[in-house]
């Protein structure tokens, strides 16, 4: 069962688990990883954390040092995909040649969303996504004075707080009416954009970039409206669209992400997805779920390397997420979607550490927790169980 | 050569050379030591590489920190010498070291 060759498609954190799953679970064959990026593969969380901040270092953002590829018999190679041949059960690559497989798992994360609007080319306008792109921003930082950031979901914000930490004046523009919207409960998003002011970011919700505008590089944003904003550099944070097209083409069951079951099997079950890429229909939410995290990435991984390997091990871990700006650190435990009642711990409007629960007919969904550890920790566990909790239940089993 | 040894829930041992300044979670995790997840690549914002210190080496090692202590707070195998491994950084002194692992990591 385990001979042969094991193809994975990206070499980031999904696709890097698949391989280092499949040593551990005992593959014997061929382990090719195919990325499109000349560094060794990176962690992505800290690029506009603690790497954008000067906090961490290239040693550091590895994934695995480069002795772990060699060392378990891992290949890494350096090109694109550029279509997946099921038939043939081969890949074709941007140089033009073929790579055969017999196993296969696809794990292509997503590229940054683009703003359409004009002179989004110009020089000084970044996006960030990966390594490269940080790079740029840092160079472009060290000589500038004003970032101009568009975009105020997490990497917006993170990115807000690492340049501030740089010493640059920081414009957050964000085109709803206020900052994670999409993600999180009012109270939150005020809660950052307070912390934000506090530290001397301005930002602005309700704001559309209709521009870019400057001459050998971008001098201004141009908002909707005909307002100019000063920039020496501008990053453009608008979320992410997932690579799905190889699998699309290739005839597999794509709904937003490639969609996989709880063995991480697309529809061909002989092919796996994991990661960014990937839609997964969570019992637990009771839809089908495309999730931007990395422990969601490394747990639909681990799965999918155990599928290659003829074993039942089923995605289960709840998701989260993580992050850090200035001193705070968000641990975000469960998905809050559909949620009918909030329960705040603590006082978002003046502290800097609280809760915020959210919960369903009852239940613990999700639960926001700003340097509240042992509260995220708990609310791990309680999400899990899926009992009823009321608000009294859930204050004495946080009380700390 | 330096080495670290972590011995798992069940007593197996797992025998690792000791990189110099490189976390020990990250050791764990290039030796692909079963056991030690470190999902949020050692930001102490998971707590899956939490590990036990062995008696005679927690004062050489140190004591966990704030950030870690809270990850550690609500965790049912936590011990007087837990730690974080990714809050660890090794060094040439620590040759020899030895850790226990839990059984489950959060």
């Amino acid at each position: 069962m385990t001979e042969g060759r094991a193809l994975v498609v990206g070499a980031s954190h999904a696709g890097v688990q698949v391989a280092a799953g499949l040593r551990q679970q005992g593959w014997s064959g061929e382990v090719v990883v195919v990325g499109d990026e000349p560094a060794l593969p990176y962690h992505r969380p800290p690029l506009s954390k603690a790497y954008l901040a000067g906090t961490s270092s290239l040693q550091d953002l590895a994934l695995r040092k480069a002795e772990f590829y060699a060392k378990h018999d891992i290949r890494l190679v350096q090109s694109t995909v550029t279509q997946v041949d099921r038939a043939a059960q081969e890949v074709g690559l941007n140089d033009g040649t073929t790579m055969g497989y017999t196993h296969l798992a696809l794990c292509t994360g997503g590229r940054v969303r683009t703003l359409d609007v004009s002179g989004i080319d110009m020089p000084g306008v970044f996006y960030l996504r990966t390594f490269a792109d940080v790079e740029s921003i840092r160079a472009s930082a060290a000589s500038g004075s004003h970032a101009v950031i568009v975009g105020g979901g997490y990497v917006g914000l993170e990115t807000a707080a690492s340049l501030r930490a740089l010493g640059l004046d920081v414009t957050v523009l964000e085109a709803a009416e206020r900052v994670l919207e999409r993600v999180t409960a009012p109270e939150v998003s005020a809660f950052y954009e307070r912390v934000h002011r506090d530290a001397g970011v301005v930002i602005r919700t309700g704001a559309q970039v209709s521009a870019m505008a400057g001459d050998e590089r971008v001098r201004e944003v141009v908002l909707r409206g005909g307002e100019r904003i000063p920039a020496d550099l501008v990053v453009v944070g608008v979320g992410l669209v997932p690579n799905t097209e190889l699998a699309a083409e290739a005839g597999l069951h794509v709904e937003n992400g490639i969609v996989i079951d709880d063995l991480a099997r697309t529809s061909d079950p002989r092919i796996v997805a994991a990661g960014d890429c990937a839609s997964h229909r969570m019992a637990r939410y009771d839809r089908l779920v495309r999730l931007e995290s990395v422990p969601s990435a490394g747990e639909q991984a681990k799965t999918a390397a155990a599928t290659l390997c003829g074993k039942e091990r089923p995605i289960a871990a709840l998701p989260w997420f993580w992050s850090d700006q200035y001193d705070l650190k968000l641990q975000i435990a469960g998905l809050n979607v559909g949620y009918d009642e909030l329960v705040v711990r603590g006082d978002p409007s003046r502290d800097r550490d609280f809760t915020c629960y959210y919960l369903q007919q009852g239940r613990l969904l999700a639960a926001d927790c700003v340097n509240r550890p042992r509260d995220f920790l708990k609310a791990k566990l309680l999400i899990s169980q899926g009992e009823r909790v009321d608000r009294a239940e859930l204050e004495a089993a946080v009380a700390s | 050569m330096s080495v670290v040894t972590f011995i798992s829930h069940d007593g197996e041992k797992h025998e690792t050379p000791l990189e110099e300044g490189v976390s020990l979670m990250q050791v764990a995790v290039d030796n692909m030591v079963p056991g030690i997840d470190g999902d949020c690549g050692g930001e102490a914002a998971c707590g899956t590489c939490h590990v036990v210190v062995e008696d005679g080496w927690i004062d050489q090692v140190g004591r966990s920190g704030p950030v870690e202590e809270e990850m550690l707070a609500m965790n049912p195998e936590r011990e007087a010498n837990s730690r974080l491994s990714c809050q660890m950084r090794l060094s040439d002194s620590l040759d020899g070291l030895v850790v226990r692992l839990p059984e489950f990591q959060l």
